[in-house]
């Protein structure tokens, strides 16, 4: 077959396009300031190879040293008479000097030998003045090395210091003793590279805790079918909304009564070896494990409000067992001695505890309090009649618009501090109650919303933008929250692991069989057991790979985050090459090297064995 | 009694007619075999019947009450006693054996103990009962992925066993299977339709099986019922109708 002949314009576009390419590679040259001249410079090419010898030399071992110092006299000018100034008879049982001749004019050449001396060591040879002892005088190449017997000779210019007074040559000579020790540097990279090797570890695990929920609620395959009417919808926002205020409140009151408890330790120890027992006992009757028969509305609600009761019960066990932790372990941190970092981290998981309990509480009650309400929404919705159900709507949406809008408005307060409470209160509320309104009225009475598609796209869009923040920029955020220190680098690296693990496990989640998962379903499993006993099995594998990856990352990171106030061996690293000191730097460079390379080795081991 | 009424089902997007009002009957205890061509409809019929496709119109009557109108819990409910047999198992293959046929059970136990896979100990026993039934009782601790194909179908079966049935949804269970395991696998439903009286509606492939085990056909073709009545009704007029003029009998 023959080979059609390209056409002229093809050919042309080609042409054009390769001078295309050019045109901006030239630019891009212009832009980034290429420019080989300044490599050729040899101002530059001496700094280079002092930083790069200096870097090939790591500050990490020095020894301890011992001296000889030997002085022994001179005469700068010799007396007028012609005759030799007498020096004293030297001692020659130990290291001496002898200067020939003992006098001699500025500029001129005396020899200076010395004998006795640590064998094959090296240390200067100086001028001491007579008249400023502290000040010794360089003399040219004056650094001298002893040969096998401990013995040197060279020849020194006098310098231009004329006197009557006896002057001295200096010698001192060093050599190291004993083993070598690390330097204080070696030392400082040790502690900060442990940190950041701990640095990386917190971050990773919590950022992985956190980052399994999210990433189920952002995968496509689970929310698509999670569908509820208007009314839920509402219903269940206002539900979150009065249950996080309800939570807050009741732990608020739990909190006053675990202080007043806790005060007698007796009643604490009591308290919180008890309520695991009790609770047992009330979250079996509530929850029985198995049951054929629907209850009757009255066992319901029984059972309902003893699950309340061991909700509260459970976060008052919580808070007591975190009183009595801070208590023990300001008990035992003396005891310790060097163990007590495991009373302070004992103290700071109290600590925690007593932080998160509200946080946990007011979720646990707003998830609650919503899906009850979003429950009791969709059955009003399905029994009742068309008109009733927009009735319904129109209510609960407007409530549910205000709330939204009322918090926005009070976030702006807060960030603003307009303080006109026209603008920021009053207004939202009417305006989120009016789109609620019209929401309702515009949509059918029981059309079902696709509730589902609705967070999974919210929480996407929160995902994408939030890992689109480097960590350092998070890093610097966080420093200015809870001050520079390994703290801020934890939050920054745990917050950019929550983001980008949660993309990378919910495309893990989205890839998963269907079979299965429509098999779990078809015995009648809810969605939690759905996804507890179809989807959680298959993701493990996936799931522990982009951890460990995950891993290397936080480890590489950890690294540099220093440089921003996150704590780890950045700081240490930066500081040493800002104040020029590359040896130092180098150890921490080599440091990076070994614990990078080190933890890659070690998570492709695991990620071939348990993958 | 299962009584289908005008079932009709068109998948979005791209309008595609898979169901057309289909109406049919099952009496309690009746092996029914549903046949057709691949795409003839067969899959959709027996996941509408179980809600796991929402059907577009017409009523589902189980007993006489139209399923197609409760709510999901209540559809919870009703699934659970509605086993359902896969053609290609789908069991989840990194769990234990036990765990798949436990996982039968989901829809009766309380669901904040199964999150932390508690079953009670009534359970753990019936599957180990359930899983000798289908002679595997040694593979138990065994990973699903470990066994060949008959045994996985076998865990299936046990799987909705475990479910205590009254109805039993078999969307080719032996489709994917080596032909000389077709019987073993047909047997066990066989027994479970005779010995527990459960009703089971099954679709197939090969007519010789469906001569075999089944009380009843319907066929189905481009989403239309085409046949009903006894196997032994099919002949080679009937076989075109329902298959194709292409089509050719084998076995």
């Amino acid at each position: 077959m023959k080979k059609p002949k390209p056409s002229a314009w093809k050919s042309a576009g080609t042409g054009l396009a390769i001078l295309l390419v050019l045109v901006v590679y030239a630019y891009g040259f212009e832009i980034t300031k290429i420019d080989l001249e300044e490599l050729r410079s040899e101002q530059r090419q001496l700094s280079i190879t002092r930083v790069l010898r200096a870097l090939a030399r790591p500050e990490i071992v020095d020894y301890e040293r011992e001296e000889q110092t030997v002085v022994a006299p001179v005469y700068v000018g010799c007396p007028a008479d012609g005759t030799m100034p007498q020096v004293p008879v030297v001692e020659t049982s130990g290291p001496y000097l002898s200067v020939i001749p003992t006098c001699a004019e500025s500029g001129e050449l005396v020899e200076v030998e010395g004998f006795g001396f640590f064998p094959r060591s090296t240390g200067p040879v100086r001028f001491v003045p007579g008249n400023d002892p502290a000040n010794p005088v360089q003399l040219g190449r004056d650094t001298i090395t002893t040969d096998a017997d401990g013995n040197f000779r060279l020849q020194l210019e006098l310098p231009d210091r004329p006197s009557d007074e006896s002057q001295y040559i200096r010698a001192t000579i060093r050599r190291n003793v004993g083993s070598p020790r690390f330097t204080q540097n070696a030392r400082n990279t040790w502690d900060k590279i442990v940190e950041t090797v701990f640095l990386a570890l917190l971050a990773t695990t919590i950022g992985t805790a956190l980052a399994i929920p999210i990433s189920f609620l952002a995968a496509r395959n689970l929310m698509k079918s999670v569908r509820s009417p208007l009314a839920g919808v509402a219903l269940s926002i206002l539900g979150w909304v009065a249950g996080m205020g309800l939570g807050v409140l009741v732990i608020g009151q739990i909190a006053g009564l675990s202080k007043l408890l806790a005060a007698t330790p007796l009643v604490n120890v009591a308290g919180v070896a008890l309520s695991p027992a009790v609770l047992w006992l009330l979250a079996r009757w509530a929850m029985p494990a198995e049951e054929t028969k629907a209850p009757s509305r009255a066992m319901r609600l029984a059972r309902a409000v003893s699950l309340l009761l061991a909700a509260a019960l459970g976060f008052l066990a919580l808070l007591q067992l975190a009183e009595l932790t801070a208590t023990a372990s300001l008990a035992i941190l003396p005891a310790l001695g060097s163990f007590g970092f495991l009373a302070s981290f004992l103290f700071q998981v109290s600590d925690i505890l007593r932080v998160s309990t509200p946080l946990v509480a007011a979720l646990v009650s707003g998830g609650v309090l919503g899906s009850m309400l979003g429950g009791i929404g969709q059955l009003a919705t399905e029994r009742g009649s068309n008109a009733a159900a927009k009735v319904i709507n129109v209510v609960t949406t407007a409530a549910a618009g205000a709330a939204l809008l009322g918090i926005l408005g009070w976030v702006i307060e807060a960030l603003y501090q307009i303080g006109r409470p026209g603008l920021t209160l009053w207004w939202p509320l009417g305006i989120g109650a009016a789109l609620g309104a019209g929401l309702a009225a515009a949509l059918p009475a029981k059309a079902t919303l696709p509730v589902g598609l609705v967070i999974y796209t919210i929480t996407r869009t929160i995902l994408n933008s939030l890992r689109s923040v480097e960590a350092l920029l998070m890093a610097v955020v966080f420093a200015i929250a809870v001050g520079i220190g390994p703290f801020a680098g934890v939050m920054a690296l745990g917050l950019h692991t929550i983001v980008s693990l949660a993309k990378l496990y919910s495309e893990q989640v989205e890839s998963i069989l269907p079979g299965p998962l429509e098999a779990v379903n078809a015995t009648g499993a809810d969605r939690l057991q759905t996804i507890m006993y179809a989807v959680v099995p298959q993701i493990v594998p996936p799931y522990i790979s982009y951890t460990m990856y995950r891993w290397d990352i936080n480890v590489r990171m950890s690294t540099i985050i220093g440089m921003v106030g996150g704590g780890g061996i950045g700081f240490l690293l930066l500081q040493n090459l800002n104040l020029l000191q590359y040896r130092a730097a180098s150890t921490q460079m080599i440091a990076i090297a070994v614990v990078v390379s080190a933890m890659d080795y070690l998570s492709s081991v695991m990620r071939e064995k348990y993958v | 009694m299962l009584k289908i009424e005008n079932l009709t089902k068109i998948y979005q997007p791209g309008n595609v007619l898979a169901l057309d009002n289909v109406s049919f009957e099952v009496p309690d205890g009746q092996f029914l075999a549903v046949i057709g061509l691949s795409g003839s409809g067969k899959s959709t019929l027996l996941r509408c019947i179980n809600r796991l496709i929402e059907p577009t119109s017409g009523r589902i009557l189980l007993d006489g009450e139209d399923i197609t109108a409760v709510n999901q819990e209540q559809m919870r409910r009703i699934r659970r006693r509605m086993g359902m047999v896969f053609q290609h198992f789908n069991l989840v293959s990194r769990s234990s054996v036990l765990t798949n046929v436990l996982a039968g059970r989901l829809g009766y136990v309380n669901p904040a103990w199964s999150l932390l896979n508690r079953f009670p100990k009534d359970d753990v026993e019936k599957a180990y009962r359930q899983l000798e039934r289908v002679g595997i009782a040694d593979k138990a601790a065994q990973r699903a992925d470990a066994l060949s194909g008959g045994q996985q179908q076998r865990v299936g079966i046990a799987r909705a066993l475990m479910q205590d049935p009254t109805l039993i949804l078999a969307d080719e269970p032996v489709a994917s299977l080596d032909p000389v395991l077709a019987h073993s696998i047909m047997k066990y439903l066989e027994d479970i339709n005779e010995q527990d009286g459960v009703t089971v509606l099954c679709s197939l492939h090969f007519l010789d099986i469906v001569h075999r085990y089944a009380d009843r056909v319907i066929a189905l073709n481009e989403g239309r019922l085409v046949f009903e009545g006894a196997p032994s009704e099919i002949d080679d007029r009937k076989f075109k109708e329902i298959y194709g003029r292409d089509a050719e009998r084998v076995g």
